[in-house]
């Protein structure tokens, strides 16, 4: 099974896990959540259509990261992908 | 029924209008004590007083999250199972978390309190309170109270030392606290008063407390814990976001020409606010200015600023750290004021009414200016005006500095959660990235139309807070009320809803 | 002509200061990919600059890149990242003439490539001992529009110490005012490390102004508002400059005149007007007290 990790538990920041999976799943957990949580979901999603990726699972651990942040971590924990990390 | 503001207010509440002026009848003082008489055990106290159900009982929080008397007393209505008691506690902290459970099982209902912080703000947010939270201000306090708005049956007032005729001070003793200026009213109106001390010496140094208003000294071991008494904020900020803020704030008020000579200020105690009171200190040694006086709740920043003479007098209500306590007890012109004196809306000489400035906080700040203080963005308690309200009421020039953002969360809205403050009362908005003044100061405006200063307006602040973060969705509220903000004169601003 | 007086390290692997970076006044941003970034962090920090870069939009300041250098691992997969039109300077650590002049060959190819239209400048850390040698070809290299002293490594390739008086880079900073003046580019100061000692840092900025520097780096947003006030034109160098140019608008080119009884010639002219410009670029209030 293939895994990627990025971020970190920083103020602004999110850490993101990719995980290799049979169908699209998305988890988030994040202090704005009230304020944000479908925003970051669109994010990943998009981010993911765009790279025609829909056979994983993503675990969003947010703390306030802006989109930019979002995007960034979840493309990084991506390349990141490898079953040395499992 | 909705007030001027468009906020919901609960029946049996007066709606603020916006014109409405403060009437006041006073009530007469308690009667005068003979002989106080001296106790050591709660239980007899309680058994003198005749406390039961349905009382209203008083506190101060001049030892803020040091306080154990008020913990004491709750120990004491739970241990009697007294029902439906009415706490009236001029600020409530973490400390205080044992009333979570008094709250639940019906023995306290009710609560008037200026702030609110920790569990016990979780509890009522919740909705869990069987009657309403009442939030009023420093100075509105004393006017619930001495217009009979507020009758209090027992007021407990910790004292940080008593003499042997039952005159109390907060200045000696191993918890000295500095002044008692939000317990004064509660003294001179409650039908009882109790000090609570634990150090009892023969003679004071002086009296801040009148033992022909003591009916009791009850005498512990301990009425708290005397570090608790610095509120946590008290240290100059070395955040780069926060002293850009205050930079550019001590330069705003420059270019005003507020640092003039025998000026008068409240800072408080916040992280960027001592960064600015630490600039305009800067700019008061360079050119040789005095202030007349700084007001409110005083930190050793002031203490320092005054005994280097730069500041002619500190009038204190709370003291915010243990140099101010010792100022307060050694230097004449370090003043000891109650919270009427200071912000009392039915005082005409309250002396936030001669303030030519106040820098104040914010949680959130609408486009009209409306400031919160009481509840975050998700509409949970986390404070409550204080002397918010009353400051930024009686100064010429009310200043909020905050940051723009909080993580993702904009503190710029297009409507505030929670009104604390009046947006009419509200003048300047000094964030890292712009400054607004509020459109009705066209005074202001004009002063800084040359200014090199970032000045821009409210609604271009929403614009770029958006930019950044995207549009946060509103948090919706249940239909339940669990507390009302009063303006001073207790009138309801707004409605705090169950979360 | 480019004219600077802070440049402000930016860690590209932290949000929160990313975010943050324009508003502490400074006139450029170093968003740094090297020093502040750890070995397994590279790959993200540059995923996360460039989409910041992409999504805010910062035209009030220069944007500077700090890529591990030339024959590090990570050359050239960070200006694969960070060659785009969002980037303004790229800053390149441990140069040497010939790591700039491929520099900017690698800048002129990827810019064709990629339809970038501007020319993307260089600035060069002068920060070996043969850099400092080789100071005058370097300023030569069409992109370079500002040397930047990197004095923590240069002195370790010494083999000295940094001291408080700064004797250990005195040559250097002068050998770099010298060749920047000379070619009308910024020489811009190697930063003060103790972010606590306000003092220190006004010390040494205003040291290495009397050498001839301009600019000077800030490793902490706290340093950037001294760094601006020493490096800007004061009040009364302004308001001088103005009158100087209101005089020379009345003398009608009559060549030599006099002001407060001072002979004013070209150079006290050329002066004026660079002082000028200064305060315009750096917001500065302009104008001339006795005049209106």
């Amino acid at each position: 099974m293939k895994i990627g990790i990025a971020g970190s538990f920083d103020s602004c920041d999110a850490l993101i896990t990719v995980i290799e999976n049979d169908k699209l799943e998305i988890e988030i957990e994040s202090i704005v959540e009230n304020q944000f949580k479908d925003e970051i979901e669109k994010v990943i999603r998009t981010t993911l259509q765009a790279l025609d990726l829909n056979k994983v699972k993503v675990i969003c651990k947010d703390k306030g990261a802006l989109n930019y942040t979002i995007r960034a971590r979840l493309l990084s924990a991506i390349a990141r992908m490898s079953d040395d990390n499992a | 029924m909705k007030n001027s503001l468009g906020r919901e207010v609960p029946n049996s509440f007066t709606p603020y209008m916006e014109d409405s002026l403060t009437s006041f009848t006073p009530i007469k003082e308690k009667d005068k004590v003979v002989k106080t008489e001296f106790l050591d055990s709660i239980k007899e106290c309680f058994d003198l007083l005749k406390l039961s159900d349905g009382m209203t009982l008083s506190f101060h929080h001049h030892l803020r999250n040091g306080d154990g008397v008020l913990n004491l007393v709750l120990k004491e209505i739970k241990e009697r199972d007294l029902k439906d008691i009415t706490i009236a506690a001029s600020s409530i902290f973490p400390v205080h978390e044992e009333m979570c459970e008094l709250i639940e099982n019906g023995n306290i209902t009710k609560i008037y309190t200026n702030y609110l912080s920790g569990p016990v703000a979780k509890t009522i947010t919740s909705g869990k309170m069987k009657d309403l939270l009442i939030m009023s201000t420093h100075g509105g306090r004393p006017f619930l109270i001495e217009s009979g708005k507020l009758k209090i049956d027992v007021s407990f007032i910790a004292a940080p030392c008593v003499d042997k005729a039952g005159n109390g001070n907060g200045v000696e003793g191993k918890n000295a606290c500095g002044t008692l200026g939000y317990a004064i009213a509660d003294l001179k109106y409650a039908s009882k008063v109790v000090l609570v001390t634990d150090t009892i010496k023969d003679k004071l140094e002086f009296v801040d407390l009148d033992r022909q208003y003591v009916d009791y000294v009850l005498k512990v071991d301990s009425i708290g814990e005397q570090k608790g008494i610095v509120s946590g904020t008290t240290r100059i900020t070395r955040d780069p976001v926060g002293l850009i803020i205050a930079r550019n704030t001590a330069k705003l008020i420059d270019e005003l020409g507020l640092i003039k000579e025998g000026f008068s200020m409240q800072t408080g105690a916040g992280s960027i606010s001592l960064a600015v009171t630490q600039y305009i200190e800067k700019l008061m040694i360079e050119r040789q200015i005095k202030a007349s006086f700084a007001l409110g709740g005083i930190t050793s920043y002031y203490v320092k600023m005054l005994e280097s003479g730069l500041i002619k007098n500190l009038y204190d209500v709370q003291c915010f750290d243990l140099e101010a306590v010792k100022s307060y007890k050694n230097n004449q012109n370090h003043i000891g004021i109650s919270a009427t004196e200071y912000a009392g809306p039915h005082n005409k000489k309250a002396l936030v009414n001669k303030l030519d400035f106040v820098i104040l906080g914010a949680t959130e700040i609408d486009v009209n200016f409306n400031v919160n203080v009481t509840t975050d963005s998700n509409g949970i308690i986390i404070g409550g005006s204080g002397g918010h309200f009353d400051t930024a009421r009686g100064a010429k020039t009310t200043i909020i500095t905050s940051q723009l953002l909080r993580t993702r969360l904009p503190i710029v809205k297009d409507e505030v959660t929670t009104i604390t403050t009046l947006g009419k009362d509200v003048d300047i908005f000094v964030c890292e990235r712009g400054i607004a003044i509020n459109p009705k100061r066209t005074d202001l405006i004009e002063k800084l139309k040359d200014s090199t200063l970032n000045i821009t307006t409210i609604d271009e602040l929403l614009k770029k807070a958006h930019q950044i973060t995207g549009i946060p969705k509103n948090v919706p509220h249940k239909d339940k009320i669990v507390g009302v903000v009063l303006a001073s004169d207790g009138t309801v601003i707004d409605s705090i809803y169950q979360r | 002509m480019i004219m600077r007086r802070s440049l402000l390290f930016i860690p590209a692997s932290k949000p929160a200061m990313l975010q943050n970076a324009e508003i502490f006044g400074a006139d450029s941003i170093i968003f740094d990919l090297e020093d502040s970034v750890s070995v397994d962090e590279k790959d993200s920090a540059r995923i996360l600059l460039s989409q910041f870069l992409i999504s805010f939009n910062l035209d009030k300041v220069e944007v500077c890149v700090r890529v591990n250098d030339l024959h590090s691992p990570f050359f050239v997969d960070d200006l694969n990242a960070m060659i785009n039109k969002k980037v303004d300077t790229i800053v390149l650590p441990k140069a040497n003439v010939r790591d700039v002049e491929f520099l900017d060959k690698f800048l002129l190819k990827m810019e064709l490539e990629r339809n970038i239209l501007k020319t993307i400048n260089i600035i060069p850390i002068i920060e070996t001992c043969e850099a400092v040698n080789q100071i005058n070809e370097i300023v030569k290299i069409n992109r370079v529009n500002g040397l930047l002293l990197g004095g923590e490594d240069l002195t370790n390739d010494l083999e000295v110490s940094r001291t408080i008086d700064g004797w250990e880079i005195f040559y250097p900073r002068t050998k770099i005012a010298y060749a920047c003046k000379a070619r009308g580019i910024d020489a811009i100061d190697t930063p003060y490390i103790n972010t606590l000692d306000e003092e220190g840092l006004i010390l040494d900025t205003k040291k290495a102004k009397s050498l001839g520097l301009n600019a000077k780096c800030a490793i902490h947003p706290n340093q950037v508002s001294v760094i601006n006030e020493i490096l800007s034109p004061s009040i009364e160098e302004i308001e001088y400059a103005s009158r100087v140019m209101i005089a020379v608008e009345k003398s009608n080119d009559k060549g030599v005149f006099s002001l407060d009884g001072k002979m004013i010639d070209k150079p006290i002219i050329n002066k004026a007007k660079k002082v000028l410009e200064k305060a315009k670029k750096f917001g500065l209030k302009v104008g001339a007290k006795d005049e209106k």
